[in-house]
């Protein structure tokens, strides 16, 4: 063990969000790949902007979809075709049009469920300890300040050099994270 | 605007084709009006019908636009108003339905009434359908009027005043437009079969008409985009895919919740609308419309790469421009007791002549403003956030 602490990354604070969106396109073209932004408000670009591409919730939803309709139209098949068919005003027990209701009802919850327990999986939720709220002034973030992230996963990362690069992009402050 | 300029010739000429090809269409309907007045009448309700779905859905979104708002409705608005102010020729278009009434419909003929309800003769007779036909035109026209009187005076002088017009008509308008679509629907279409009725038929109709609308501007702004572009962002296409997804999946709704009570109830008199319309070669077409009307495009507007690029959400919405067609065909004309879906070549020549004419009015009104709405504060807010 060279260091007596293991970084996370080096974190810079900014005043504006235009500020931001153009350190974090700086840090893309001075070839940082593992970086993160953090903002009190959604700004447009700005998951561009850090390298963000899509995720494979879109996937998860569409396979919960399909799930919740094979699901819920078995459901119903099974209850009225095989285990308690019940002749209901001369109309065949597979009843499929009656059964669409139904259907569409588990179609949408099984895809908001897929979608939002996805959705937590994909991000790594629950985590109850995250290195970046080390950072002294890390609450601001959800107030008025915007912080920029290099990660030391990243292949380029330098601890004093990745300092020196986001002092260059006029920070409010700098500071290293630990892990 | 110097893209107005370019633009100019390019509607000109758009316009010269649409009316000597509605010309020629119209000119052969009127020989084989003289052959087969009945078939000609037929075709001619049929045609009519998809193009005033066309701009009552135009003046329908107009409305929802003034009521909710959004960067969305700014990109489309002045062809949404372009599409409500022919509703005068429209009405003029009117006429022929008029004179072919005894030949459409049923109940115009007095021994029919015999075994029917005392309602059914108050309601279903010539002079009531004609006074509530005027009622309809005269409401319809209204508002188009004012809307669109109160948007050129905002383009001129900006004054937001006309805003708080616009919005305050809006809302009891939208209202007064789905009762009267309503009750046109009922006395245009579903009293060509008087033993049948719907409560849902009326907003089966709204939706047809918002999404024939819909569609219809999609593919303007598409044949538009390569002279001037409407819209500011892919966020803006964006949200007009999401439009007519909505629109899709209520159409489905409409569709299938009649379908669906009509079937649980198995009643004597409601069954025959559907087994008419699934008997023979009408089941193809019913069939079609379950996959082209809905499956295919609700998949395909689930996709944002489908909604983001102008190209790929025209070719979706055209493919609806001819399923709404094809949806109107399916409702109207198996109540004439055609035993499968075989177009008569006076359908597509009404449709085709109706269309050259509506067209030609549509381009003529578009020329006359701006393609883009001035001075809404509302739309600087949505171009501020674009840049």
């Amino acid at each position: 063990m060279s260091q007596q602490k293991k970084i996370y990354g080096v974190m810079a604070e900014f005043e504006e969000a235009g500020e931001l969106l153009v350190a974090a396109h700086k840090a893309r073209e001075a070839g940082f790949t593992r970086l993160d932004a953090y903002s009190p408000l959604p700004i447009e670009g700005l998951s561009e902007a850090v390298g963000f591409e899509s995720t494979r919730l879109p996937l998860i939803v569409l396979i919960g979809g399909i799930v919740g309709a094979i699901g819920g139209f078995a459901l119903q098949y099974y209850i009225h075709v095989i285990e308690y068919p019940q002749n209901i005003g001369g109309r065949p027990f597979n009843s499929w049009p009656s059964f669409v209701p139904i259907t569409f009802e588990t179609t949408v919850l099984c895809a908001a469920l897929a979608a939002v327990l996805g959705m937590l999986a994909l991000n790594g939720l629950p985590s109850p300890y995250h290195p970046v709220f080390n950072a002294p002034r890390f609450k601001l973030a959800s107030r008025h300040r915007f912080f920029l992230c290099i990660k030391a996963r990243d292949p380029k990362f330098d601890l004093e050099e990745t300092k020196e690069f986001l002092l260059g992009l006029e920070p409010h402050e700098v500071c290293e994270i630990e892990d | 605007m110097t893209s107005h300029e370019l633009l100019e010739p390019k509607l000109n000429r758009a316009r010269a084709i649409a009316l000597v090809l509605g010309g020629i269409a119209l000119a052969l309907c009127a020989a084989g009006a003289m052959a087969n007045p009945t078939q000609f009448y037929r075709s001619y309700l049929f045609g009519y019908l998809y193009w005033i779905s066309v701009a009552l859905g135009c003046l329908a979104i107009v409305m929802l636009h003034h009521l909710v708002g959004g960067g969305w409705g700014f990109v489309i608005r002045r062809l949404l108003e372009s599409g409500s102010r022919t509703i005068l020729l429209l009405a003029i278009l009117f006429v022929p339905l008029i004179l072919g009434m005894s030949r459409l419909y049923s109940w115009t003929q007095p021994h029919v009434h015999a075994e029917e309800s005392s309602f059914a003769k108050v309601y279903l007779n010539p002079t009531f359908f004609l006074a509530r036909v005027a009622i309809y035109f005269g409401v319809w026209l209204l508002l188009s009027f004012f809307l669109n009187k109160w948007s050129a005076q905002q383009d001129r002088t900006g004054d937001p005043a006309m805003l708080r017009k616009m919005g305050a008509l809006s809302g009891p308008g939208i209202l007064i437009y789905a009762l009267t679509v309503t009750f046109a629907a009922v006395d245009w279409v579903l009293s060509l079969e008087p033993h049948w009725f719907s409560t849902i038929y009326g907003l089966l109709f709204i939706i047809i008409q918002a999404l024939a609308a819909m569609s219809f501007v999609v593919v303007v702004v598409m044949l538009l985009s390569d002279t001037v572009q409407l819209y500011h962002s892919p966020g803006q296409l964006n949200d007009l895919g999401s439009l007519l997804f909505t629109l899709v999946m209520l159409w489905a709704y409409m569709s299938f919740a009649q379908y669906l009570i009509i079937w649980s109830g198995n009643l004597q008199e409601e069954i025959p609308w559907y087994a008419k319309r699934t008997a023979g070669g009408w089941a193809y077409l019913a069939v079609t419309l379950m996959v082209f009307h809905f499956a295919v495009p609700f998949t395909l507007l689930l996709l944002r790469s489908v909604k983001r690029r102008v190209k790929v959400l025209a070719a979706v919405a055209s493919l609806l421009l001819v399923m709404s067609v094809a949806d109107l065909y399916w409702l109207v004309v198996p109540a004439f007791g055609q035993s499968g879906p075989r177009p008569h070549w006076m359908d597509i020549t009404a449709i085709a002549g109706i269309g050259g004419l509506w067209i030609a009015a549509f381009l003529s009104q578009l020329k006359r403003q701006p393609l883009l709405p001035l001075h809404d504060p509302r739309f600087e807010g949505v171009l501020a956030n674009a840049e």
